[in-house]
């Protein structure tokens, strides 16, 4: 079965069609494999090779690996909403009701976006904190802890502004605490403020704003960062492994 | 970069910098151009700045009247929901108090059997004149300008806070 799988994938691979998607055809050397890899838009920065112990689960729990996953899936239900959702008032209110009572699967896919952001600011904390009590925030790879750390923010961010797009009491009362506490900084406090809400009040002007930056500025700069993030990873030469798992563990 | 031929060229530039004159042409343009770009970066940064800073806003009118003074039995607070404002009668006078907790923003409650205005979200409690009693808050809660409109309505404006001790006769 398997083998019969295999030399069809390799007939396929042989096609005209194949390569000229792929740009070459059946990858049978270390070289040729590479290439593939180099070669195709979507692997390009992935490494090429990796190392067995890399891969093991308690090198990194999959945690990094989880939390990505966790925001594609964000993704594809976050957009899948939005073709219920306005961002009005009082719109925005009836329309998370109707996603929960009226609209078929609504209440699957609503629950699947809250819980899975609840999720993802877990795990990526516990993320973060492997790779602290890993070490692996040291050379070489501090530029990508940093980046870690702009990646936990806009995640926190996109947990904030995605609070207030139910426009219940829960979601006026958290953003009405939040942003007085940003209005406690310094100098610009009080004119941030302004300037996040659009107004005094958290009114319509903050729930179109915080829409805005919910569902494109927020997750175009985590895409961004997640990029640099993962192509970082293989430039500073893959996972940290602790000394004690090269030996016999 | 490290091309060994460009060494004396830099270090030509760099005699030039020094001295003021024999500029290259292309010193000068690259500091125009810089020059230029920063000039319309900060200018394209306050501008956008100005764009999200709204000029009208369809927020409740900060100022409102409050009924005629009669309407208010003396040595009472009574709560405005709308605007958010105890109106605070005493022998003395008028005055209104702010119903927002200057702690965070929630919004306080009249408790009648106390005589303290408190504060649900984080336990601040204030006296009848916005004083702090106890809790985060950092501020007493201000008072806001009570006057009487020709009509003999009571006028307040939430715009203009005023001292404690500023009352409106009775």
């Amino acid at each position: 079965m398997a083998t019969t799988l295999h030399s069809l994938l390799d007939q396929l691979r042989e096609t005209r069609a194949w390569k000229s998607v792929f740009r070459r055809g059946p990858a049978r050397t270390n070289r040729t494999r590479s290439l593939a890899v180099f070669g195709n838009l979507f692997l390009h920065w992935m490494p090429v090779k990796v190392r067995e112990k890399s891969l093991a689960v308690r090198a990194s729990y999959y945690l990094g690996s989880i939390s990505f996953l966790l925001f594609i899936a964000l993704t594809i239900t976050g957009i899948l909403l939005m073709f219920y959702y306005h961002p009005a008032v009082p719109q925005a209110y009836r329309d998370m009701k109707d996603l929960r009572f009226v609209v078929s699967n609504g209440v699957f896919l609503r629950n699947a976006h809250r819980l899975a952001a609840q999720l993802m600011v877990l795990l990526v904390f516990l993320h973060m904190f492997h790779v602290f009590y890993r070490g692996g925030y040291k050379p070489p790879h501090e530029f990508n802890w940093v980046v870690g750390v702009i990646l936990l923010l806009v995640t926190l961010f996109l947990s904030y502004t995605g609070y207030l797009l139910p426009w219940d009491q829960l979601a006026f009362w958290a953003i009405t605490v939040g942003t007085n506490i940003m209005s406690a900084m310094p100098v610009i406090g009080g004119k941030l403020r302004f300037t996040l809400l659009g107004g005094n009040l958290v009114g319509e002007n903050a729930l179109l704003r915080f829409y805005v930056l919910h569902v494109v500025v927020l997750p175009l700069i985590a895409f961004l960062f997640i990029g640099i993030h993962f192509w970082r990873v293989q430039k500073d030469g893959g996972l940290t492994v602790r000394s004690k798992d090269d030996g016999k563990e | 970069m490290s091309d060994p031929k460009q060494q004396p060229h830099a270090s030509e530039s760099e005699q030039g910098h020094t001295a003021g004159a024999g500029k290259s042409r292309r010193d000068f343009l690259n500091e125009i151009t810089l020059g230029a770009l920063g000039i319309a970066g900060l200018g394209s940064t306050v501008v956008t700045y100005q764009f999200f800073s709204p000029n009208v806003l369809f927020e409740p009118s900060m100022t409102f009247r409050a009924g005629t003074p009669d309407l208010y039995p003396v040595n009472s607070v009574s709560f405005l929901q709308d605007q958010l404002v105890y109106i605070v009668r005493m022998t003395e006078g008028f005055y209104a108090v702010s119903a927002v907790c200057t702690h965070l923003g929630c919004i306080t409650q009249w408790k009648p059997e106390a005589d303290t205005i408190a504060c649900p979200c984080h336990g601040s409690k204030f006296k009848r004149d916005g004083i702090k009693i106890e809790g985060p808050a950092p501020r007493p809660l201000p008072h806001f300008s009570v006057t009487l409109t020709p009509d003999g309505e009571l006028l307040v404006d939430k715009l203009q806070t005023v001292k404690s001790t500023q009352v409106l006769k009775a």
